[in-house]
């Protein structure tokens, strides 16, 4: 950046969601000491309408696409996309806490203020347009989920999650910014495009070991945050000690952001050099999904069922991006969107269902829930079967549009292996199915209090989000295509 | 809008009414499943329409509509000779399950009924679509309500048969689902009708190779419907622990998903493949055939043996099937339906029994045709009609296909001519045991003859084998008709047209001369 650079007011608009949170994250900090006990209601007000307000601007931003900051970030239908859906995460996040929160007598300005944090951290990585600024957005999602993950500190599972969390995953963002070091000394650059340029000039590429153990640097550190095998280890320990509302965002939105990153860093920059990653990604998501669903299989706390069925289903975009097209791209865009609304969906009943200090997480203690509560499990029926991949859910044209992709680029093992997997995680959803229908109550089930409103309204809209993912998926499919372009 | 919407839908919304209605009152939830279905059941029969005075090869009711942009999915559903038997049995069937269920289901009343109407939903959709991705819908539809059917009514081991029967039937179909995005990839469209026109043409290029292996996929999510030996082990499971209805449902209509696809499907796309396999298809054919008989024979539990006895004549469907020959295809369509209305009428027969006596075990009955003899004089007929005696449906149907089979290979012939003197030997052991000799003081007790009710269930069927073994003119013109189609390409007496794409570069080639291209 020249150093008589002047931001223009296009960059502010452009920049404005980030903006808003940040401002509205360190208001909330500021107001808490300010505010008695009894107005704590507000700050979950005041969150959601940052919320709110950051994704109007994340869609008026689009109406002016291009480059800002001298071409640091850039707005197009990707960014957008996943910012609107990480900005939609955290909305969803602060409807599902509120009622645990106030059970774990732990409700108070932090939380919310990090999880604006978080998300600001993947709205610039789902935008930023060079390494530096990846690096940067990655860090600030990171270090507050570090924090959240560890959020009720006087509980032990939760200190082991974040520590394990921060530790390994800093060792992650390590190697991506050693792979940074590497790229920019190879090229001369941190620009994506730059980079890419860099690379297809003839002449220049015949040497691709350096640009290739860049990408290789920057593979273990992605590869580490979406969970992918086999740098996976970290996934199920943090998922089951952290609080359930924040595995529910974990799972969802710095996935969802990180896979972002993923896509336009090896779609872009490391587009030219295909052959030479292709076969690292394609055999880390085949093991990602097998290690991912043979180990669900045997799991019996759901959270950490769950969070193994969360590493298989990274290996389902991972063969999305295996198979590097534009439909691929589009293909794990679409996947991301229907997997945070139904993994949303599956988290919030159990957020729900945990009560105080998570003591019913076992998938033994949901006997019975299909009839003490039909609307609770009718709902997380929905959201297990678009897991599976039935048709008419999300989660199924999820799956078929990947594998398509994968079809069309010739991968018809990785099809094959994929789909069969999947008929492997049927397996462990339905006897969830299996113990809330076909089970008799126990006293789990017995003493659940009905719904909250924050989670009965998240439960509505992802079940809903789910349904028409699953019916009208050309509705955002379409979106999805049109801004699947990203070597512009 | 057709008709055929009409019918196709009709479930669905009176599923979707059921769901809103109040759980507290089973007596009308019972009452609007019942006339909801009878109504369906009676705009079903509207769609014999068509076929009253000729007697069309082709599709009628066609719609075709957009339903997904990219990739282009439609809403295209239409009927033929075949389907149209096969949609109306579904329909009959379903009221009647209704009626099966009235005192039987007691807990979560509501929740069995929505149940079952979206089970009608997905397999009346299953006969009709004629788009291969909704076909795929419907085929997933259908399996999540009889999971929860099995898995929630069922008998004790009823969790451990309801997953099998799902992770079978869901292996099978991820197969399916690879063959049809496949086809896509090669042809651009998942209209079924253009992807036949196009692959018998030869403007949709597959190798031989390519064609063997999409066959195979779609077979084996066929046959593990169907189901064929080996794949079958699930059926006697899923059967044994389903309650009444779902076992009718799932004997009569959902088995004939398999050989439907079969018929429909896999034979007239793979022509090649299908005549190229159809020696070993037809020898594991023959192998359920005996194998199901002889496995019945031993059953000491009266659902089980009635579905080993399903392996038995699903395996004449599918030998009939892979005859290519006009009268095994009639003779299979025809064994279809039969076996819907006669083993339907025999798992009904069997409820009776257990609501009367709590047992499925043959040694705790014994002389019951002394206490209850209407009862035992449905079982009678039925039975009579499974085991095929002439004037009684299986009769005509099992007669036409082995006649088919006689055409190409009378070796054949004589082997599954085995399985129906094996059918008579246990159906008529299992006769005389449950209904013969002396009653004992307690069973007497227990056995009231039929009611009202259940011979409002009963009296259909045994009217329809009838009719069906008698004026089997009423049905098969129809059929013929949608046969002599299908069995163009694959034809027996001809030798096959079809061409061959050429072998295509090997991929490796292909990639060299585009190192960029993607």
């Amino acid at each position: 950046m020249p150093a008589n650079f002047v931001p223009t007011q296009a960059d502010y608009l452009r920049f404005l969601p980030e903006i808003i949170m940040v401002v509205v994250g360190t208001l909330i900090m500021l107001l808490q000491g300010m505010m008695g006990d009894n107005k704590k209601r507000s700050l979950t007000a005041l969150t959601l309408l940052g919320f709110a307000a950051a994704l109007a601007a994340a869609v008026m931003a689009n109406n002016n696409p291009g480059t800002s900051f001298t071409n640091m970030m850039v707005v197009d239908g990707f960014g957008t996309f996943f910012r609107v859906l990480v900005i939609a995460v955290g909305i969803l996040t602060v409807l599902s806490s509120s009622q645990y929160l106030r059970r774990e007598h732990a409700e108070s300005s932090e939380y919310y203020a990090l999880l604006l944090f978080s998300v600001t951290g993947q709205c610039v990585m789902a935008t930023a347009n060079e390494l530096i600024m990846i690096f940067i957005g990655l860090e600030i999602s990171s270090i507050a989920t570090y924090v959240l993950a560890g959020y009720l500190r006087d509980d032990k599972r939760n200190n082991e999650a974040a520590l394990k969390y921060f530790l390994l995953g800093s060792f992650a963002t390590a190697f991506f910014l050693y792979g940074v070091a590497w790229i920019y000394g190879t090229t001369g650059s941190t620009n994506l495009s730059d980079i890419r340029t860099f690379l297809v000039t003839p002449g220049v590429h015949r040497n691709l070991i350096l640009p290739g153990t860049a990408a290789a640097l920057m593979f273990v550190g992605l590869a580490f945050k979406v969970s992918a095998a086999p740098f996976q280890v970290w996934a199920p320990d943090v998922y089951q000690g952290a609080p359930a509302p924040v595995t529910l965002f974990m799972s969802a939105g710095p996935k969802a952001a990180a896979f972002a990153i993923f896509l336009r860093i090896f779609m872009t920059a490391f587009e030219p050099i295909t052959s030479r990653w292709e076969p690292f990604v394609w055999s880390s998501a085949l093991l990602t999904m097998i290690i991912g669903n043979f180990a669900a299989l045997t799991q019996t706390n759901i959270k950490r069922m769950l969070a193994y069925s969360s590493i298989a289903h990274a290996g389902y975009v991972m063969v999305a991006i295996t198979a590097h097209s534009q439909i691929g791209i589009a293909a794990a865009m679409f996947y991301l969107a229907a997997y945070a609304m139904m993994n949303i969906g599956a988290f919030a009943v159990i957020t729900h269902f945990s009560r105080q200090g998570e003591k019913f997480v076992n998938i033994e203690d949901m006997a019975g829930l299909g009839w003490k509560q039909p609307v609770t499990a009718g709902l997380f029926t929905i959201f297990l079967l678009s897991l599976i991949g039935v048709p008419l859910t999300g989660g199924f044209f999820g799956k078929f549009y990947i594998f398509k992709a994968a079809l069309d680029a010739d991968l018809v093992w990785l099809a094959v292996l994929g789909l069969l997997n999947s008929a492997v995680a049927a397996y462990y959803y339905l006897r969830v199915i299996v113990v809330m229908y076909m089970q008799e109550p126990g006293e789990s089930t017995v003493t659940l209090e009905p719904l909250s409103a924050g989670i009965r309204t998240t439960l509505w809209a992802t079940a809903l989000g789910t349904l028409i993912l699953g019916i009208f998926p050309s509705l955002l499919l379409n979106f999805a295509r049109n801004s699947s372009a990203l070597v512009k | 809008m057709t008709l055929l919407d009409v019918v196709i839908f009709l479930p669905l919304v009176a599923f979707l009414i059921l769901m809103a209605m109040p759980k507290e009152s089973p007596e009308g939830i019972r009452r609007f499943s019942l006339i909801s279905s009878i109504v369906v059941f009676i705009v079903s029969l509207g769609l014999i329409g068509p076929y009253w005075f000729n007697t069309p090869g082709k599709y009628v009711f066609e719609n075709n509509q957009p339903w997904i942009e990219t990739p282009s999915i439609r809403y295209h559903v239409a009927i033929d000779g075949i389907s149209l038997w096969l949609v109306i049995l579904s329909t009959l069937l379903t009221p009647l399950c209704v009626l099966v269920s009235w005192r039987y289901i007691e807990k979560h009343v509501k929740q069995f009924y929505a149940f079952l109407l979206l089970l009608e939903f997905g397999l009346v959709g299953v006969f009709c679509a004629l788009d291969l991705f909704l076909f795929f819908v419907f085929w997933e539809v259908s399996l999540v309500p009889m999971y929860f059917l099995i898995g929630v009514w069922g008998h004790d081991r009823r969790i451990y048969s309801a997953v099998k029967f799902f992770l079978y039937t869901m292996a099978g179909s991820a197969l399916m689902l690879v063959a049809i995005i496949y086809l896509y990839n090669a042809s651009g469209t998942f209209d079924y009708p253009k992807i036949l026109a196009g692959l018998q043409s030869g403007s949709i290029a597959v190798t031989s190779q390519e064609q063997l292996l999409l066959f195979l996929a779609f077979f084996i999510a066929f046959a593990i419907k169907v189901p064929l030996f080996p794949l079958h082990t699930w059926l006697p499971d899923a059967h044994v622990e389903a309650p009444t209805a779902g076992s009718v449902m799932l004997a009569s209509v959902m088995l004939k998903m398999g050989t439907f696809g079969l018929l429909r499907y896999c034979v007239p796309m793979f022509p090649n493949a299908a005549r190229n396999c159809s020696g070993w298809i037809s020898t594991l054919a023959i192998i359920g055939i005996i194998y199901g008989a002889l496995v019945a024979m031993v059953q000491p539990n009266m659902k089980k043996l009635v579905a080993y006895s399903s392996v038995s004549h699903l395996g004449f469907v599918v030998l009939g099937i892979f005859t290519f020959t006009q009268q095994g295809f009639d003779g299979a369509v025809y064994q279809m339906l039969n076996h819907g209305v006669s083993t339907g009428a025999l798992f009904i027969l069997v409820g009776f029994l257990y609501e009367r006596r709590h047992s499925l075990e043959i040694a705790s009955y014994g002389g019951v045709a002394t206490p209850a003899p209407k009862l035992s004089t449905v079982f009678m007929i039925t039975m009579l009609a499974s085991i095929g005696l002439p004037m009684l449906n299986n009769f005509v149907g099992e007669f036409l296909v082995l006649q088919g089979v006689a055409l190409v290979n009378m070796r054949m012939t004589a082997f599954a001519a085995i399985g129906v003197i094996l059918s008579a030997c246990y159906m008529l052991w299992l006769y005389q045991r449950v209904f013969f000799g002396k009653a004992t003081e307690d069973l007497t007790h227990h056995m009231p003859d039929l009611n009202l009710r259940e011979y409002a269930i009963i009296v259909p069927l045994i009217a329809l084998m009838v009719w069906m073994g008698t004026f089997s003119q009423s049905f098969i013109p129809a059929i013929s008709a949608s046969n002599t189609v299908l069995l163009g390409p694959v034809d027996a007496r001809r030798d096959l047209h079809v061409r061959i794409a050429p072998p295509v570069q090997p991929v490796a080639a292909r990639i060299e001369e585009t190192p960029d291209a993607r």
